[in-house]
């Protein structure tokens, strides 16, 4: 049980100076998120790709990828009208239900950090990170190869794969 | 030809069939040797520009691209090498000294390979490191005559090592500053030294200061009283492995804000450390430096003087010991450098191997060994290299080169372009980023705890439980593939012996 306490209030933290501007957290975002979960299947044969949840921001020599900080009072939510964004009571999560979206980007309109993106390609409906809910790790965290984004629990203790 | 082609060293390989065009290995190649061509949908990659750093290969999420030696060869001559006619090739059309950086990558006769161990075999047990303790504590400094209980003497001040292991001299501005904070956490956490090099004492590196040992160099670079306070130690340098009599030269677009501060020479000045110390033409001379540093620290830390093994190491070691050292530093051929001229680190200075070994005979035959201690250093790759240096004679080595292997380092011998990307040999902000001082910090804390652990390993199997015992136990050495007078200079035996 003590486990899932932790779980909750896990948080990603993006340390910019750490980002060597790669851009590997996108590529591992959208094969997490592909139907085959295999980096060369889902780039090389499958169709409409995921957008990528996590956004690269570069000026200069600084960069930094950030995702969404799933807000303790989100602004996406009450722009949302049909309830497609919502909270996960268990995980806190801020998760995102495609059948819902109706595709009015309201939330794209009011999130404060842009990381909500209109996944025009595929079925035009908004894209956001949901904190790898399949998986057991965020990919993101996992596959940085500078560990410029890092994964803590409530008192900031760094949280290793296991 | 007036315009001949880049002459590859290396070819970049790529797998189509795994390559998903991430362009990752465009976005962080320092050389440019990928690049994205939009209307193709296609990643080239120059291979003339590859350094073989192998650092796109590490990041590329497919393992689609592999960095071979290029095919292409001259007719084989054992005379004139491929690097030789290439070299001829790079100075007729530069006019220039060819610049390198590491130690030097020449087929040297390799001692530490020709060496083997002791072990116990009925006679005398062996013991098990994980039974039993292992002692691998280590005192750098000058120690007293002789020590009798009713008599204890004054000890002087010295300088406590967990493992005989310590980082070599590496300056802020050599490497980054993340490299340098990875190293100096990590010897603090290990307990045992990192050093300065003559780059000062960045403040950020302040908090080390209790396991730093800080350089004078003959440029003085960053030399003053709160850097003397602060240290450990101190250390004189004289030479280094790589470059024995020349100075250093860390060029002016590389002395940042921060190296303009830490160094005290105005930003972007070259950093010329002259060839010699211009008040050091004699032991004499040098007796003065050491005492007027001895001084300045209030005879309350060690001082030590290093330089690089040349012709007449003994004589001249026994004369640094004799000029007030408490410690000996020994840099050997195969040292490393950021950058040195080609010919010089290539050709100049003998083996670490034998430099140790005549050092310590011919302190032993003056009855001065035990006025300072000594500290091999150039080209120790691994643990057994540790401990053999150790029996021939030293006190503690120096790892600069397996350091920054453990920081990620490939090699690649291009320190002196500042374009390393590994964020090691640079001071480029985009660069330097790539090393996470707490990643860095850990492997290198880490390569400490792994050698550690097998030196425990190999003198439980000597059947030895404190490695204060081997020091000098030339004993417990054999040599293989050695003729006689290398044998002699050695000190140990054949191993049918």
């Amino acid at each position: 049980m003590k486990d899932k306490k932790r779980k909750k209030g896990r948080r990603i933290i993006i340390r910019e100076d750490y980002c060597i501007g790669c851009r590997i957290c996108e590529v591992y975002c959208i094969t997490q998120h592909s139907q085959s979960k295999d980096i060369i299947k889902a780039y090389k044969f499958e169709e409409g790709l995921p957008e990528s949840g996590i956004f690269f921001e570069q000026q200069g020599t600084v960069s930094f990828a950030i995702q969404c900080r799933h807000c303790e009072d989100a602004p996406c939510l009450y722009g949302c009208p049909t309830g497609a964004l919502y909270r996960d009571k268990k995980t806190g999560r801020v998760l995102f239900d495609g059948r819902k979206c109706v595709g009015c980007w309201m939330c794209i309109m009011m999130c404060p950090y842009g990381v909500i993106k209109a996944d025009i390609k595929n079925s035009k409906v908004a894209s956001k990170c949901d904190l790898c809910i399949d998986g057991e790790f965020p990919a993101c965290v996992e596959h940085c190869p500078n560990e410029a984004i890092i994964l803590v629990d409530d008192r900031g203790v760094k949280i290793e794969k296991e | 030809m007036a315009k001949g082609k880049n002459y590859s060293q290396f070819l970049v390989g790529r797998d189509d069939g795994r390559c998903v065009k991430c362009q990752a290995c465009v976005r962080v190649c320092s050389n440019e040797v990928h690049s994205y061509d939009g209307k193709t949908d296609s990643i080239r990659s120059d291979s003339s520009k590859c350094v073989g750093c192998h650092f796109c290969e590490e990041i590329c999420p497919t393992e689609a691209i592999s960095i071979e030696r290029n095919k292409s060869q001259l007719r084989k001559n054992a005379n004139w090498t491929q690097d030789a006619v290439y070299n001829i090739v790079r100075q007729a059309k530069s006019g220039g000294m060819l610049l390198t950086g590491m130690g030097s990558d020449k087929n040297f006769k390799n001692y530490f390979d020709r060496i083997v161990l002791n072990a116990s075999q009925v006679t005398n047990p062996s013991m098990d490191p994980l039974r039993e303790p292992m002692e691998l504590k280590t005192f750098i400094g000058s120690k007293p005559e002789r020590v009798a209980v009713d008599r204890p003497g004054k000890l002087m001040k010295q300088l406590e090592i967990a493992t005989p292991i310590m980082f070599s001299a590496m300056s802020f501005g050599s490497i980054s500053l993340n490299a340098c904070k990875s190293l100096a956490k990590a010897a603090a956490d290990f307990g045992t030294f990192w050093n300065t090099g003559e780059g000062g004492l960045h403040r950020d590196l302040e908090r080390y200061s209790s396991n730093a040992i800080v350089q004078v160099a003959s440029g003085r670079f960053g030399v003053n009283s709160e850097y003397l306070e602060k240290a450990a130690a101190v250390e004189i340098k004289i030479g280094q492995g790589a470059k024995p009599g020349i100075g250093g030269h860390l060029p002016g677009e590389k002395v940042s804000a921060e190296i303009s501060r830490t160094r005290m020479i105005p930003e972007g000045t070259d950093a010329i450390s002259p060839a010699p110390h211009h008040d050091i033409y004699s032991i004499e001379d040098l007796k003065q430096l050491v005492f007027a540093l001895k001084e300045a620290t209030l005879y309350k830390k060690p001082v030590g003087v290093k330089i690089s093994a040349v012709n007449n190491v003994a004589p001249i070691a026994s004369g640094i010991v004799r000029a007030g050292a408490d410690f000996v530093v020994i840099d050997g051929i195969r040292g490393g450098t950021g950058a040195a001229p080609l010919v010089t680190r290539d050709n100049v200075g003998i083996p670490i191997e034998l430099a140790v070994a005549v050092v310590d005979e011919r302190l032993r035959q003056e009855g001065i060994r035990h006025k300072a201690s000594v500290i091999a250093a150039g080209g120790f790759r691994s643990s057994a290299d540790v401990i053999k240096a150790v029996a021939l004679g030293a006190d503690a080595v120096y790892i600069g080169t397996a350091a920054l292997v453990s920081l990620g380092c490939h090699l690649c011998q291009k320190c002196y372009t500042g374009k390393c990307n590994w964020g090691i040999a640079t001071q480029d902000e985009a660069l330097t980023k790539r090393l996470n001082p707490e990643t860095g910090a850990r492997q290198a804390y880490n390569l400490l705890r792994a050698w550690s652990m097998e030196i425990k390993e190999l003198l439980g199997g000597m059947g030895i439980n404190a490695i204060e015992s081997l020091r000098g136990n030339r004993d417990n050495l054999r040599g293989i593939d050695l003729d006689e007078n290398e044998l002699k200079i050695l000190g140990i035996k054949h191993a049918g012996q």
